[in-house]
């Protein structure tokens, strides 16, 4: 119980996975320039991410371990996670359209969204049981959210900020998320 | 001309790492060292080679509805292919790249080059367009190592070599927060050199326009004497 308690920690904090493992940082800039922006997108990651990643862990010891077909991991699990949005996507889409309205824009980016395919294989990396890889997928993806979120509100106010105009933008967004990746390796001792 | 410019694009105007914003994780991730840089730079060159290539030679047999998931198979298997030749013959690239090499099949390069170039161009085309992009890929990342690498650990190693040694280490700049500083900064430069030449043109066009109009203003007074004197004379 513990174990499991300072992975969840350690996936959502220490190791967080925009600001130290650099994946998902294509919509981590892209979308972060509003909040109603970043809430969705980091909802629909965290569905997509947690889902996945039990699904090929499954498919992975299930059908690619016994079968002898590991080496086709790669290809394997980008159609489970092009399918898995697809389905999800119907499913919202079915059975609560108010939440379709708000998610149904961002399901579609998140197949080529570099975090889930790597959550998936970051479970079968590191050798995780199916319990373990529940947990690093939920917390890890709900880090993403959490600090697309909070950087949301950052950029949001530093629109109001007189920056240089060369930095304005993408520029200034880095250097802010660099001093958020410094305060996170803050939350290294914690552990 | 035109396939000059076709190949040279990717280096500086639509540079995919310091213009575009593309495939920026590997981008991060694997920058803290040149060589590891030139291996992800080389790598992506040879997923984009073949990706481009292969989805050119087919673009005219897939069906428009599932074009996007053809490719990502496309690309898939082009990655890994290279996953079993890097395994197989540069172990220690194969370790260093880590969960990055996989991440090739959603790398937004790849797809957006096969997306808005190789699906409307012919294979020569593309092959020039995907070996421009590529280089100017790894041309981003190893500047954005090199920083990182000599300013992070105070000297720069490439193939057991030593191309630079200082005598200052800011370990800061091999760590993650790093990476998004010396990206931004380089950026933040970039920006600011073009927005200040894109000011310098427009201040010589306002001065050529100005030019032109005294010119023509004098034309015109000249021809305005020149009737008059007719009327009088």
């Amino acid at each position: 119980m513990g174990d499991l308690l300072t992975l969840a920690f350690t996936s959502f904090l220490v190791q967080n996975i925009i600001l130290s493992q650099f994946l998902g940082i294509c919509s981590f800039l892209g979308v972060s320039n509003k909040r109603s922006k970043a809430l969705g997108m980091g909802l629909a990651v965290f569905f997509v991410i947690t889902l996945s990643g039990v699904v090929t862990w499954l498919i992975y010891y299930k059908i690619l371990e016994p079968g002898g077909l590991t080496f086709m991991r790669t290809i394997v699990f980008i159609l489970v996670v092009a399918a898995m949005v697809q389905i999800l996507e119907m499913a919202i889409k079915k059975f609560s359209p108010l939440l379709y309205g708000s998610l149904g824009v961002y399901l579609p980016l998140i197949t080529t969204n570099c975090a889930v395919l790597g959550v998936a294989l970051l479970n079968i990396q590191n050798n995780f049981t199916l319990t373990e890889t529940l947990i690093f997928s939920a917390f890890t993806s709900l880090g993403y959210t959490a600090v697309i979120v909070v950087f949301s509100y950052i950029r949001e106010q530093m629109l109001k900020a007189p920056i240089p105009e060369g930095f304005k933008g993408i520029p200034s967004g880095l250097i802010a998320a660099s001093i958020m990746a410094l305060l996170f390796k803050g939350f290294v001792g914690l552990i | 001309m035109s396939q000059w410019k076709n190949f040279s694009k990717g280096f500086f105007k639509e540079n995919a790492v310091f213009v575009l914003f593309l495939g920026l994780c590997p981008t991060l991730g694997v920058t803290t060292s040149l060589e590891n840089a030139l291996g992800m730079g080389l790598s992506v060159l040879f997923v984009l080679l073949l990706t481009n290539s292969l989805i050119s030679m087919i673009r005219n047999i897939v069906p428009a509805e599932i074009r996007i998931p053809v490719y990502i198979v496309v690309i898939a298997l082009v990655v890994t292919l290279l996953e079993w030749i890097l395994q197989a013959k540069f172990t220690d690239l194969y370790n260093s790249l880590g969960i990055f090499l996989p991440l090739i099949v959603v790398n937004c390069i790849i797809l957006g080059r096969a997306e808005a170039y190789a699906s409307d161009n012919t294979v020569f085309d593309s092959i020039f367009d995907a070996i421009g992009m590529g280089l100017g890929f790894t041309l981003g990342l190893s500047t954005l190592s090199f920083v990182r690498e000599l300013l992070g650990t105070g000297s720069v190693q490439l193939l057991g070599f030593t191309l630079y040694e200082t005598s200052v280490a800011a370990t800061f700049l091999v760590q993650p927060a790093g990476a998004f500083l010396t990206l931004g900064i380089i950026v933040g430069i970039i920006n600011t050199i073009r927005i200040d030449k894109a000011k310098k043109k427009q201040a010589i066009m306002d001065i050529k326009i100005a030019a032109a109009l005294k010119i023509k203003a004098a034309k015109a007074a000249a021809a305005a004497q020149a009737k008059e004197e007719l009327a009088n004379g």
